[in-house]
């Protein structure tokens, strides 16, 4: 059933509206799940998960049990301009948790989100990369709740646990906020921003699923689950530019490089000469790689996780 | 007067952001003045540059005196600047949340870090600064409470406010509170406006700058008084939030008294035209901050007041 979680009336003859989709199940008080996403405008990855979601519990209602909440867009301003913020006011709402019931508008769409959120048993927080970064399929969890959400985050069919990502984890997200609230919480993320990968999202989706059978929600049948690559941010490397041009990557995504290899050069389309050769320093699995090909000194061009060989 | 260049960002297809820094005097670093680090800050940039120009007088006429150096950088985001945009690049970063930067981060957080090391020797650090909420200030002083703050100080602006914040997680990562932790004694400057000049508050802040140079013994200049400063909590403020959207117009401005109960504010229908709803004043007080654009959204904020305070 379509819920309208809340509103606001914006200025000219239309409302910003949060929606989401409550599918209820054989016992519906039993337990709650939250699949959320489109907090950042420009990152569409959870589109496809919470419509396979959705669409896979439909084709056995009677498997479930308890109530399954789909929140496919947070931040619906955000997800119509593709703008990773708030539009207008270039606030990133993932920043504002949790909100504020009396404050401006934001803080109270904000606080609205986590009052509704509120007394489940489990809240999934699904992003992209942003429009420069791919990702491979990961969850991401803070350090200090790590002993309680990894368990969980091994079911989750992803490629990797990244713990303790603090840009993604830290206080003011939702994830935080609802993990201090005792709602169990995680970002998962994966892919590029503006685009889909349907065969990463199929793989969280069965995740998710394992997910809610170990919570005893789901009694349907799951498919096979890969085990992740567990990390701290000390075994990633982060690689960086050290020039301006454009880059062009000569490895694939989510492959596994030895130190020594090359992973991309930096070229000046103008001058038509290489700029900067960019050779892998310790071998591991590109976890990240740069899409977005202009770049500039600092820009984050791979991550790879570091003491892990291929399988 | 002494021009340097602090850093230099390189584009593949624009020129250099070269970030510019004038030094005035010699000897320990007494003084930093910061402009516009946001793309829309043309008033704040403009005041460094009248400060500039007073300087370079002061200095001929030797009126800065012995052992005392000052630092003023007009301007960070010139990239932005130049093309009306607030955050720097297509990453689309606040620069002033990112401080105190990383040395070996992304582009805005190597910004960040090489200006803070240049500049977080020096006792007294002021920020022409502005809201993230389009509208019109008194002009004051801001700080944040990190437990460093001294209102005192703040005072010696002899602007008509001074405001203390109480920090959140946002915060952590400006400019102000980053130099406050580092003991340096740091204020935000709020004039009246920032993406438009505005005379006659350019002029206020300018003087307040060089009165609070002067009363600190760095410079020499004769200077009217200015007002003993009232201290205010943010939180004490009375914020008159809306509960339609539509067309705003205010009715009273920025440093105008209001009366309990009288009408302060209509908010018009935008197809018919009617009022949709009058906003009263909640308290009888000063008005601090007053909403400027002509559309406002439901739960936005109006106006914040100064709670029983007269003129």
């Amino acid at each position: 059933m379509i819920e309208e979680v809340f509103s606001i009336e914006l200025p000219v003859g239309e409302r910003l509206v949060i929606n989401k989709n409550r599918i209820e199940g054989k016992d519906p008080r039993n337990k709650r799940i939250a699949i959320v996403t489109g907090i950042h405008g420009d990152e569409f990855e959870g589109q496809y998960i919470c419509y396979e979601m959705t669409r896979r519990i439909m084709e056995e209602p009677d498997k479930l049990s308890g109530t399954v909440d789909i929140y496919p867009a947070l931040n619906p301003l955000g997800l119509d301009n593709a703008d990773h913020k708030i539009p207008k006011l270039g606030l990133d709402l993932n920043r504002m948790f949790p909100g504020k019931k009396n404050g401006t508008a934001m803080e109270r769409v904000a606080a609205a989100i986590v009052e509704d959120l509120s007394g489940a048993d489990m809240c999934l927080d699904v992003h992209a990369g942003d429009i420069f970064v791919k990702e491979i399929p990961q969850v991401r969890v803070s350090e200090q709740f790590a002993d309680r959400l990894l368990p969980y985050a091994k079911l989750l069919n992803a490629d990797m646990v990244w713990m303790n990502a603090t840009a993604t984890v830290h206080e003011s997200t939702l994830t935080y906020s609802m993990n201090m609230l005792g709602v169990p919480s995680m970002v998962v993320e994966m892919g590029v921003g503006t685009r889909i990968d349907r065969n990463y999202g199929s793989q969280i989706v069965e995740g998710i699923f394992h997910l809610m059978k170990e919570l005893e929600m789901w009694e349907g049948s799951v498919g096979e689950s890969r085990y992740p690559a567990i990390s701290t941010d000390g075994e990633v490397d982060f690689i960086r530019s050290n020039t301006t041009g454009v880059f062009l990557p000569v490895i694939a995504h989510n492959h596994y490089v030895s130190k020594g290899d090359r992973l991309g050069e930096i070229v000046s389309p103008l001058e038509g000469k290489v700029l900067e050769e960019i050779v892998v320093k310790k071998s591991g699995l590109v976890f990240t790689l740069r899409e977005y090909p202009f770049v500039r000194e600092g820009s984050l061009l791979a991550r790879i996780l570091a003491g892990i060989g291929e399988k | 007067m002494h021009k340097e260049e602090l850093y230099r960002v390189r584009f593949p297809y624009r020129e250099d952001m070269v970030i510019q820094g004038f030094r005035f005097g010699k000897g320990d670093p007494t003084a930093c003045i910061l402009g516009a680090i946001r793309g829309n800050e043309i008033q704040q940039m403009y005041i460094c540059s009248q400060l500039i120009r007073e300087l370079k007088e002061l200095e001929m006429n030797g009126c800065i005196n012995a052992g005392k150096s000052i630092l003023v950088i007009p301007v960070i985001n010139g990239t932005g600047l130049n093309i009306s945009k607030r955050f720097f690049g297509v990453e689309d970063v606040d620069i002033n949340r990112d401080f105190p930067g990383r040395e070996d981060g992304d582009t805005t957080d190597r910004i960040a870090c090489e200006i803070f090391e240049k500049i977080k020797e020096y006792t007294y650090g002021i920020q022409l600064t502005s809201f993230y909420m389009v509208g019109e200030f008194v002009p004051h002083v801001r700080m944040m409470e990190t437990g460093y703050q001294n209102t005192s100080l703040a005072n010696l602006f002899g602007l008509p406010y001074v405001v203390v914040r109480k920090p959140s997680p946002l915060d952590t990562k400006t400019l102000n509170y980053n130099w406050q932790n580092d003991m340096t004694a740091a204020f935000s400057l709020y004039s009246r406006r920032n993406d438009t000049i505005d005379d006659e508050s350019a002029r206020q802040t300018l003087s307040a700058v060089l009165r609070f140079l002067t009363r600190m013994g760095i410079i020499r200049y004769e200077s009217h008084s200015g007002f003993i400063s009232h201290v205010i909590m943010e939180d004490d403020l009375t914020d008159v939030y809306v509960e339609r959207g539509g067309i705003f117009r205010g009715l009273v401005k920025p440093g105008e008294y209001v009366r309990y109960g009288y009408p302060i504010a209509e908010i018009r229908d935008p197809y018919e035209g009617f009022i949709k709803e009058a906003i009263i004043a909640p308290t009888s007080g000063i008005v601090f901050f007053a909403h400027t654009e002509a559309l406002i959204s439901q739960g936005d904020m109006a106006y914040r007041l100064i709670h029983r305070l007269h003129q």
